[in-house]
């Protein structure tokens, strides 16, 4: 695999526009990527400070800093910024950099789609926001408040902050669905001589399966969301029962896109985490073909679940029994998965620097996620948790630790690659360990004040949920300032620190860390072969 | 101050009991559902009990490996790493299919054989039912209807406005208090049958451990025995729009004896309301009780003072429908007039058909308040007889 005679030419052939004309017109993967981390990163803030303002007002009972309207936006907001906002661009950010390092390719297959992709977004995030802020400055009812479900009839019924979201979601969902063919294009096409499917890192997999799942759920949410919105301008009747529509309909569509998306945020991560597992337990990644078929088997299943979401609405008892039944099922792939990651812990030489502790961090609190989500399947015990705060727990403990969590542990194993310094260790630890404090303490409380009976999108409560809102508030502010370390220690890396080698890791394997650190514009211009 | 205070203490020593772990500090939290009184409450508190004893064992096991893991297999302490990739011998096949005949045992046995159970007694709310109660839910308010008693009335919260803007001490029902409790006998298996007027709300008393989505246009049922006297709260569990957070659930569980008594005032109650609504109201009858119904049933959107929150709600004070006719020369409601607006409200908004929720008396009053009131001078008066009238042409 010896690349170095396409080192020697790297950056010759190419005039590279400067300034903002060059992030404008770039096709290249890694400036795209890193675009797509900034971005995420920079709505990480964004949605991360509404929720602050929300924790604030929640801290005790009572309306102290807003009003319920003005809380409804922050906390649809909040939803919709993180899930399209931070995690999807945020994994697209990982794939663009990595997946043709890895693959052994020297670009993304189709560069200016990436490029155009990419720059759908920041015109999207502005079309969410943008009622936000005139709502600010008194013009308008502000954003869509309908929650991130933007559940029929409210949405329909809602300020024009909705028609906003609406058209935002079709841009989003454009941006993803390029995203997801670029992707399954380059790995179909541009693997490196040898590299057969089954060879490929497991990241591509896990890349892959999202991008098939996004190609199959963006576009119901994209008609689901044009319904609402010719409900709301143009007379149609889809989701009004006095025209002949059914309010539940909206429910099925979402949450059709809803659920799979969920895996469209796992599996990039589940696809990342074993790399970063081997190359700090020294040890080679357990059950390869297992975990292939086992991400495979949760990207069939997921989109057959759906309506586990919604066993309060009302539907027959056959229904409740198979998506009860189909959803326990997931359990298996995913501890196919589970049991893989901590069998390529076990007796490996371990280490614990920064990467490995995010990803281990991940392993453990995910599972929890996934624990309870196997008692919010019970369709008769549902009830109780659905909609309260124990849900809210819930699905904090699936997605937190993926999509931020599970990021970060990409982001500082690949950081040296990227910016050819090594981090700041120190710094890192602290970052994760005051995340993983701070989370626990945010979520913890949750699970108890809804089981005490808190419904969930309240801007008030009553009180005896006060002294557990309390502590989930305190634990909300922690877990915001860790991510200020972040900010701090991403910074320190580029700007300087120690020399980061080819291989920045002792066990790290794949074809990435063949390259210079940092990893130079042009990257394998002549395929290296894989044997 | 006197309560943040003492809760700012209270959650302070919860955080340094946690590293001493002394259980009194511990006594303004609450950790599990509440008491159940139904036997679906009964039931899901004992199938959470049991799930969450064992999911807690799982992940402590695995984290117990993990931990160990960890521990033993250090580099820093010399460990040399393993290369298997993949189970080689028989005996390391059973360790790998082992946990997955725990999980899949878990699912389907431990956990699916209860749940099939729960679920059919959940939806079986017709077997045996011994009354029934229509729940509507309006934005912001629960309507009950007792179809076979004929009794109807609408519930809504009584906290004051002061006590949510932190302009008085806060009461021990805070937010969870209303005018009209629904009233229910003990030991009756009470059939629910809920809908919705305009957007999906969610009917919700975790004593009582049911859950039930109100969806305009369709309905949904549920059903409860109530097994021991009481009065049980809850709330609305369905983003409803601003005021999802002050919709909540009053249920007085009574005994038999008790329910019938209540049942009898409840009835001659509507029998004087209907003669009174047959009588020639007084203009200040009709402002005195308009203003009583606009300050429990409109000043939430459209404020105290008429001014509302434009551009979703429009202000009442200075608005030309509030001070147009209402009724043409037959004495026919105009279309999109005053009183056909607050009886039959406006399609696609928050404005809701209060046909539905008040009665005639209490439309007429709270339409000549609108109409004389803020500042309007339509010096006109709507009688309980005419909307009584309208009412029954349908209008």
């Amino acid at each position: 695999m010896s690349t170095a005679e396409t080192h020697a030419h790297e950056g010759h052939h190419h005039d590279q526009p400067t300034g903002l004309a060059r992030w404008l017109f770039t096709t290249n993967h890694k400036e795209i990527g890193t675009m797509y981390l900034i971005f995420a990163f920079a709505m990480l803030f964004i949605g991360g400070g509404m929720i602050l303002l929300v924790r604030a007002e929640l801290f005790q009972p009572g309306l102290q800093i807003m009003q319920p309207e003005f809380y409804n936006q922050l906390i649809t907001l909040h939803g919709l910024i993180m899930v399209f906002g931070v995690a999807m661009p945020a994994a697209t950010g990982l794939a663009n950099w990595m997946l043709p390092m890895m693959l052994g390719a020297p670009d993304m297959a189709l560069p200016r789609l990436n490029n155009w992709g990419f720059w759908i977004l920041p015109p999207a995030a502005t079309l969410l926001v943008t009622p936000f802020f005139l709502g600010l400055a008194g013009i308008g009812t502000g954003a869509v408040d309908a929650g991130w479900t933007m559940y029929a009839p409210l949405s329909v019924q809602t300020g024009w902050g909705m028609d906003f979201a609406i058209f935002a979601v079709h841009m989003l969902g454009m941006s993803s669905i390029l995203a997801a063919i670029n992707v399954i294009v380059t790995i179909v096409n541009m693997r490196a001589p040898g590299m057969t499917m089954m060879k490929m890192p497991l990241f591509a997999w896990g890349f892959l399966m999202t991008a098939i799942l996004l190609i199959l759920i963006m576009p119901v949410l994209a008609g689901g969301v044009t319904m609402i919105l010719t409900d709301r301008h143009f007379g149609t009747h889809f989701f009004d029962a006095a025209g002949g529509g059914d309010p539940v309909l909206w429910q099925h569509i979402f949450w059709f896109m809803g659920h799979p998306e969920v895996y469209v945020l796992l599996l990039p991560i589940a696809g990342a985490i074993p790399h970063v597992l081997q190359a700090f337990s020294r040890k080679p990644t357990y059950g390869y073909k297992a975990q292939v078929y086992g991400m495979w088997a949760i990207t069939v299943l997921s989109v057959v679940v759906w309506a586990h979401h919604m066993f309060t609405s009302g539907m027959p008892t056959t229904a409740q029994l198979y998506f009860m039944y189909s959803t326990m099922l997931i359990s298996l792939p995913l501890a196919v998965l589970f049991f893989c990651w901590i069998a390529t812990v076990w007796k490996g030489s371990l280490s614990f620097e920064t990467p490995m502790l995010f990803a281990l961090g991940f392993i453990i609190l995910f599972g929890w996620g996934g624990l309870t989500g196997l008692v919010l399947a019970d369709a008769a015990a549902d009830p109780q948790y659905h909609n309260a705060y124990f849900l809210v727990a819930h699905f904090h403990y699936a997605l937190y630790p993926t999509t931020i969590l599970g990021v970060m542990a990409a982001v500082y194993y690949w950081l040296p690659k990227w910016t050819g310094h090594m981090y700041d260790e120190k710094l890192g630890k602290l970052h994760f360990w005051l995340a993983i404090i701070g989370f626990n303490m945010t979520f913890i409380p949750q699970f108890f004040v809804g089981l005490a009976g808190m419904p969930r999108r309240i801007p008030d409560y009553a009180l005896q949920f006060a002294e557990w809102n309390m502590l989930s508030s305190i634990g909300a502010f922690i877990l915001g300032a860790s991510h200020l370390v972040f900010l701090y220690v991403v910074i320190k890396c580029v700007r300087g620190g120690a020399k980061a080698e080819a291989k920045s890791w002792e066990g790290a394997d794949g074809l990435e860390w063949t390259v210079p650190s940092p990893a130079p514009l042009h990257t394998f211009d002549t395929q290296p072969v894989v044997k | 101050m006197g309560i943040l205070v003492r809760r700012v203490g209270a959650v302070l020593t919860a955080v340094l009991a946690l590293a001493f772990w002394h259980s009194a500090a511990w006594a303004d939290f609450s950790w599990n559902f509440p008491e159940p009184v139904t036997p679906i409450a009964e039931e899901t508190l004992k199938v959470h009990n049991l799930f969450m004893l064992i999911i807690t064992v799982v992940f402590v096991t695995v984290f117990a490996i993990m931990l160990y893991s960890f521990y033993t297999h250090r580099k820093s302490v010399g460990h040399k790493a393993a290369d298997f990739t993949q189970p080689n011998s028989r005996k390391q096949w059973f360790w790998v299919i082992v946990p997955f005949a725990v999980l899949l045992f878990i699912d389907y046995i431990v956990f699916g054989i209860p749940a099939y159970h729960a679920i059919h007694m959940y939806e079986d709310s017709k077997t045996d039912a011994e009354m029934v109660v229509k729940v509507t839910g309006s934005q912001w308010k629960w309507q009950y209807e007792y179809p076979d008693e004929g009794i109807k009335f609408v519930s809504v919260l009584t906290t004051p406005r002061e006590q949510v803007m932190n302009q008085a001490p806060k009461e021990e029902n805070y937010l969870l208090e209303v005018d009209n409790p629904l009233v229910l006998p003990i030991h009756k298996k009470v059939r629910f049958i809920t809908t919705s007027t305009d957007v999906i709300h969610s009917w919700w008393v975790p004593a009582f451990g049911v859950k039930r989505d109100a969806v305009p246009g369709f309905l949904r049922e549920f059903w409860a025995t109530i097994e021991k006297p009481g009065i049980y709260r809850g709330q609305c569990a369905e983003l409803c729009g601003k005021d999802h957070a002050f919709m909540p659930v009053v249920v007085h569980a009574v005994s038999q004896s008790d329910y019938d008594a209540w049942v009898a005032t409840k009835q001659a109650e509507q029998v004087a309301a209907a003669a009174s609504a047959q009588e020639t109201w007084s203009r200040d009858r009709l402002m005195a009780l308009g203003q009583e119904v606009y300050g429990r049933a409109c000043a939430v959107c459209h404020q105290p003072e008429g001014q509302g929150l434009p551009p979703v709600f429009p202000a009442l004070a200075g608005s030309a429908m509030a001070t147009a006719p209402f009724v043409d020369g037959n004495g026919n409601l105009i279309k999109d007039g005053h009183l056909d607006r607050v009886m039959n409200g406006k399609a696609g908004t928050a404005m809701q058909a209060f046909k539905a929720t008040l009665n005639d008396a209490e439309i007429a009053a709270v339409v000549t308040y609108e109409r004389n009131a803020f500042g309007n001078a339509a010096n006109d008066e709507v009688q309980p007889s005419l909307v009584s009238r309208l009412r029954e042409a349908g209008q």
